[in-house]
């Protein structure tokens, strides 16, 4: 009797979990699928299934623009910030020089930095390079965040590779170059993806420099598009719209997590407690 | 390694050892990429944000500014003080900041690690619940932020009407618009958002937990409550500090949340989003930029904090 009470309580404690983390994402959905009025009513089920809202997502803005910004950059992002970093990663992880703490610390120092502290700085080198308003000025700033930690992880796994890995290649005189593509790079590709997957969903996500650096709609990414969807008037927010994309640009990260879930822990344990 | 072993492989050794040496200079070759990035865009913009903060730059020509010295921080003029320092809307924002971080960052911990002690314990479709909580965390934060001002809504939100229909409140409550509640509503959803990241590191620590110790707290039949406070929080320790520091540092630079819920209002503004308002809607880049240095500054002496209470790993020794 006992036994069976603290397993219902525990299962019920998990009901409850789940219900606080997903139950905005089941309303999201209800709500999106309402149309007209039937939007301001609250319903606690289903009450229709019309993808009115969907539709008019794609149709009355530049919303499929939007996604393809989006993905164009979060994938540039995740290319340059793995080859940058993995080349990085080998001097820091397999080569003893001097200063290799203080620059790894200096690393770190930028993955602390406010965001806000180089907006003014980073405004005017965007102009001057003739980026504003251009995707590219957006993938050159997010580096700012996705190369530290970048560097982080794929060094704490370079490092912790036995040195007989590289023994044989150097004994036959492999330049360091052929040591890092041939040697380490098939051993660093699970690492590679946990650290491309975190790049991918935080330049997705990252708000401040696409509100900042971007101006027309066609140029914004998904969450400045989602941010900025207004109706006729400020009275009439279109909360269906708002809904209906909310749950577009959730369904492909919600994907990513499903599949690799244990990367995506192994990745920001890595970045956290290995630090 | 063993003697023995070093000992036969002795030459093999030694010469790898001096190719490694000879290496120390192919490794600023090959950190030279990187390094050139991030001088771009993270130390060059910092220098250039703190030396616009010592003048009156605005956003439309950049190029054209006069040096003012400190005054953006704090000047007096006519026997009356001005700059940051006597803004009570910097005061405001700096107290807002730190409110919501003290707020935030406490219940992301209680309730990060009551979910990581529930997805320790092994149980039926622990591999789902625990992406589910994944998923929160995932999404963009302007995503969570519409979400949930949805359900906020004062006139047709959910937690309205859920609690007038419990009779738990009288008439509708307008959770972002006033001004004594908007601050909680905002921290509310950065915890829901958040507290995965806690609970993801937290459970991280309890799986690295040896078992011994609980075989010998249940064969001497320690009640669990004091098994939790007397073994398992000072092992995860360690796990839990990090997790705090990394959202300390994440929530005294909070913007977007606190953007997309309540845009620029006095109640709910944090730092970072008083900075963009003086830089970008007022154009008044000097001043937006001493906003920028001082949140900066405090930061990095957190940063600094951390990193002489934690010491980190910085060259494989505890390898």
């Amino acid at each position: 009797m006992r036994r069976a009470l603290k397993s219902f309580g525990f299962w019920l404690l998990v009901a409850l979990i789940l219900l606080y983390l997903l139950f905005p994402f089941y309303y999201a959905i209800i709500t999106s699928l309402k149309s007209g009025s039937a939007i301001f009513s609250v319903d606690y089920w289903p009450t229709s299934f019309d993808p009115a809202n969907y539709v008019r997502v794609f149709t009355e803005q530049s919303f499929a623009r939007n996604i393809l910004n989006s993905v164009v950059i979060a994938t540039a992002v995740v290319a340059l910030s793995l080859s940058l970093g993995l080349t990085a990663s080998f001097a820091l992880g397999r080569i003893r020089f001097r200063g290799r703490a203080t620059l790894l610390l200096a690393i770190l120092a930028v993955s602390m930095f406010p965001q806000v502290a180089v907006l003014s700085g980073l405004f005017e080198l965007i102009r001057v390079l003739g980026l504003f308003n251009n995707p590219l000025g957006l993938i050159l700033s997010y580096l700012i965040f996705t190369l530290p930690f970048t560097v982080w992880v794929l060094t704490a796994f370079m490092r912790d590779l036995p040195v007989e890995i590289e023994e044989a290649a150097i004994m036959d005189g492999a330049s360091p170059w052929v040591r890092l593509t041939q040697v380490f790079l098939p051993l660093l590709a699970p690492a590679m993806v946990t650290t491309g997957l975190l790049a991918f969903i935080v330049a997705w996500n990252e708000f401040l420099f696409a509100l900042t650096f971007t101006l027309s709609n066609e140029q914004r990414t998904v969450p400045v598009a989602i941010a900025l969807i207004t109706g006729a008037s400020e009275f009439e927010v279109p909360w269906g719209n708002i809904m209906a994309a909310s749950i577009i640009v959730t369904l492909p990260l919600i994907a990513l997590v499903l599949v690799f879930q244990r990367r995506l822990v192994a990745g920001l344990t890595a970045g956290a407690v290995k630090g | 390694m063993s003697v023995a072993q070093s000992e036969s492989a002795a030459p093999s050794r030694s010469r790898v050892a001096a190719s490694v040496r000879r290496n120390a200079r192919t490794a600023w070759l090959f950190l030279a990429p990187m390094l050139v990035v991030l001088a771009l865009v993270a130390a060059w913009p910092l220098l250039r944000t703190i030396f616009f903060s010592l003048t009156n730059a605005t956003l439309v020509d950049t190029s054209s500014y006069d040096f003012v010295g400190l005054e953006n921080y704090l000047v007096r003029d006519e026997g009356q003080w001005y700059g940051l320092l006597a803004d009570p809307e910097w005061w405001s924002a700096l107290g807002n900041t730190l409110t919501f971080t003290a707020v935030t960052v406490f219940f992301e911990t209680v309730f990060g690690v009551l979910i990581a002690l529930v997805l320790n314990a092994r149980f039926r479709f622990r591999g789902l619940v625990r992406a589910a909580v994944l998923v929160p965390w995932a999404i963009p934060t302007v995503v969570s932020a519409k979400m949930w001002a949805w359900l906020l809504h004062d006139q047709f939100g959910m937690v309205n009407d859920l609690l007038l229909r419990l009779g738990l409140i009288a008439a509708p409550i307008a959770w972002l618009a006033d001004p004594n509640l908007s601050l909680w509503s905002v921290a509310a959803v950065d915890v829901w958002k958040t507290t995965p990241f806690v609970a993801l590191l937290v459970l991280a620590g309890l799986q690295m937990l040896p078992q011994d110790c609980y075989e010998a707290a249940r064969v001497d039949g320690v009640h669990p409550v004091r098994v939790f406070f007397q073994v398992t929080l000072p092992l995860i320790r360690p796990a839990l500090v990090v997790a705090v520091i990394f959202r300390l540092l994440d929530a005294m630079r909070v913007f977007d949340v606190v953007y997309v819920m309540t845009g620029n209002a006095q109640a709910t503004q944090t730092l970072s989003v008083m900075a963009r308002q003086q830089l970008v809607d007022f154009q008044d880049v000097g001043y937006g930029s001493a906003v920028s240095t001082l949140l900066f500054v405090a930061i990095g002496l957190l940063t600094v904090l951390y990193l002489m209470a934690l010491r980190p790993d910085l060259g494989g020794k505890r390898r």
